[in-house]
């Protein structure tokens, strides 16, 4: 009896899975990647969201990735290539496949793109980016408490506004817990080169900073600093096997909920470009679970701040925001707006050094 | 003041101690006449060869025999080509960088999770105890001692012992070595494999000692500086040695530099390494006629001793 209620119930979902898509076949999306996956990364967390998308949604989508792709001439040919294989939905990982991904998509009007971190759309183009200078912030403050140099040292890659955005939120999280803090810079001038990168975090180090965070793409930095017996926090991806004593946490991205959000609304056929924003409220900045050597009262207070940024009550941008030159940005009781968080070209107060001038 | 000293000379030694083995070794096959733009993807395939060693036997000094093999493998694919077949040995160099970019990417995809453990460095005994001094030059990882060893043997080999004249003169004219009766074409061969070693290990350095991971590309360009370093060092090895150092030192000094917060453009800081090298050995070695009396005068040319 129950054997055959189960298979009506199989057959009316198949009739109505039937009615309701006009085509049989899965959804294909397609995936292009700056870098090779590897096993930490910027590209390591779009893939993990692309392996969650897979499993979350089972046969109605199907996905393709094309991995190390030059942001150029290479990117438009495979762009190119994945909407016209039949792919419905692409997503452009990295900033430098912003004009050919625009490009491609005027040529493709029946297929959707989605392009990480740039800022031009169009009528099949969407943008999306997250909000990494919240996790920034939850990581100063764990720099802050367990320091006891009180020189945190930031291995960084370009002065750009996102990791600018970067060091000044962990900045200012470190000393919303310790005044006396105060953070280093060494631009490294590449995105990755774990010589230099594992250079640049030794000079820290042996210049006073016992707790080593970075904005480049290579582990080489909590190796350095587990090698010298100093804490770090990893960028990107959980770096924690690399440095099991070292490493205290990690600032990671999540891109899972914002996939599959885009790959359902192109199913149901009201996929509308946007573009998305979010932060650890929306879920795409996430902390890596804590090292044990962090006390849990640092725990605590850092769930504590992540909960007021997720409530609202907390930015780590919030007035009185004042850069090294004692200029006031921002004014007591107002929030950095998003317009002025898209250029930051200064340090605040507490990075020692000062940042080149244009 | 001489902690920090001691810091920069300390990082200095290791970040030149790759280019070192790489320079070292294109210098002896440079010397005999073979030019090999291939020490990129030779020191690319040795450090993955030396990875992967290192982490199947748990001992770093397999890993460096591992990469020297590798390294010298990857040489005698170029041998072959440019020795045996006389294809260009421009060409032939630049395929074998490209080949070897992507034979390690393809070998390492599956070390790209695994974490080593970074040997312990040796401190020598007694020199190591005496100050300054001591922390500063004897207290290093033990491949850095190796390097030094390799630059002595290569200096003397070259210009003390009657088979580093015979190789030298087999790159200054090797029609003149076929007719005394040497054989040309086996001494480019060793010249050739001993630098692709060499590169192996410098290679080796990197993953196994410097940074003990591997990643794809993880040389980023050093391969090219080596290259770079042999021909404004006029192919003479003390200058090789002090090129790289040179470089070395330049780049940790201009991350000191920022550390302590200096207001000088971090993108030109950058560029100081590559700038202060090449003005460095320019100058030193701006009398044309060392040039001319350093430089083999057959060098990247084909040679068959048939004619």
């Amino acid at each position: 009896m129950r054997g055959i209620r189960g298979l009506a119930v199989v057959a009316a979902a198949g009739l109505l899975a039937a009615g309701s898509t006009v085509a049989q076949q899965p959804l294909r999306i397609g995936f292009v990647y700056v870098s090779p996956v590897g096993d930490a990364g910027w590209t390591y967390q779009h893939d993990l969201a692309r392996r969650d998308l897979e499993k979350a949604l089972g046969g109605k989508v199907t996905t393709k990735y094309v991995e190390n792709v030059p942001e150029g001439a290479d990117a438009e040919r495979v762009i190119r290539e994945l909407a016209a294989t039949g792919h419905q939905l692409v997503f452009t990982t990295s900033f430098g496949y912003m004009n050919p991904t625009i490009k491609v998509a005027k040529a493709f009007p029946k297929v959707n793109f989605e392009h990480a971190t740039g800022y031009k759309r169009d009528k099949n183009v969407g943008t999306y980016n997250a909000r990494f200078y919240e996790g920034r912030y939850l990581t100063g403050i764990v720099a802050g408490r367990m320091t006891k140099s009180n020189v945190a040292g930031y291995v960084a890659a370009f002065p750009i506004p996102e990791v600018l955005q970067g060091i000044n939120a962990f900045t200012r999280g470190m000393r919303s817990v310790n005044p006396k803090a105060e953070v280093r810079v060494i631009w490294v001038n590449s995105w990755y080169d774990p010589g230099r990168e594992r250079e640049a975090a030794m000079t820290l180090i042996s210049q006073g900073a016992d707790v080593v965070t970075q904005h480049t793409d290579s582990t080489a930095p909590v190796q350095a600093a587990q090698e010298k017996g100093v804490y770090a926090i990893g960028y990107h991806s959980d770096m924690s096997k690399y440095g099991p004593k070292a490493h205290l946490t990690a600032s990671t991205h999540i891109w899972s909920g914002h996939y599959q959000k885009v790959a359902q609304d192109v199913l149901a056929g009201k996929y509308q470009p946007s573009n998305v924003w979010g932060g650890i409220k929306d879920g795409m900045v996430k902390l890596a679970p804590f090292n044990p050597a962090v006390p849990k009262d640092v725990q605590d207070q850092v769930a504590k701040a992540e909960a007021d940024i997720v409530a609202g009550k907390l930015h780590p941008f919030g007035g009185p925001v004042k850069d090294q030159a004692g200029k006031e940005r921002v004014p007591a009781g107002k929030n950095m707006p998003d317009d002025q968080l898209a250029v930051m070209d200064y340090y605040v107060e507490g990075v020692v050094g000062q940042l080149p001038k244009k | 003041m001489t902690d920090l000293l001691v810091a920069i000379i300390v990082a200095t030694l290791a970040a030149g101690t790759p280019l070192v083995f790489a320079a070292l070794g294109e210098l002896v096959a440079e010397k005999s006449g073979v030019l090999n733009l291939g020490v990129e993807g030779m020191m690319l395939v040795g450090a993955i060869a030396a990875f992967a060693a290192t982490a199947a036997s748990g001992s770093a000094w397999a890993g460096v025999l591992a990469g020297m093999g590798a390294g010298a493998a990857m040489a005698l694919v170029f041998a072959v080509l440019a020795l045996t077949l006389q294809a260009n040995q421009v060409a032939a160099g630049l395929a074998l960088s490209i080949f070897g970019v992507g034979l390690s990417a393809f070998a390492g995809k599956p070390y790209e999770s695994v974490a080593l453990q970074a040997p312990q460095t040796f401190l020598l005994p007694v020199l190591s105890d005496i100050p300054v001094l001591g922390p500063m030059l004897f207290s290093h990882q033990p491949l850095v001692y190796v390097s030094w060893a390799v630059f002595g043997l290569v200096a003397w080999f070259l210009y003390r012992t009657r088979q580093g004249l015979v190789l030298r003169a087999v790159g200054e004219a090797p029609a003149s070595a076929t007719a005394i009766g040497y054989p040309v074409i086996a001494i480019r061969y060793a010249a050739t494999l001993f630098g692709g070693a060499m590169a192996g290990v410098g290679g080796a350095f990197l993953s196994v000692v410097y940074t003990p991971m591997w990643v794809e590309n993880m040389t980023a360009g050093r391969g090219w500086i080596a290259l770079a370093l042999v021909v404004f060092a006029t192919w003479r090895p003390a200058r090789v040695l002090v090129g790289a150092y040179l470089f070395g030192g330049v780049t940790i000094t201009q991350f000191f530099a920022q550390g302590a917060g200096t207001a000088i453009p971090s993108q030109l800081l950058s560029s100081l390494p590559y700038l202060a090298t090449i003005l460095v050995l320019v100058l030193i070695s701006r009398n044309p006629n060392t040039i001319r009396l350093n430089a083999p005068v057959s060098l990247g040319k084909s040679y068959h001793p048939d004619g």
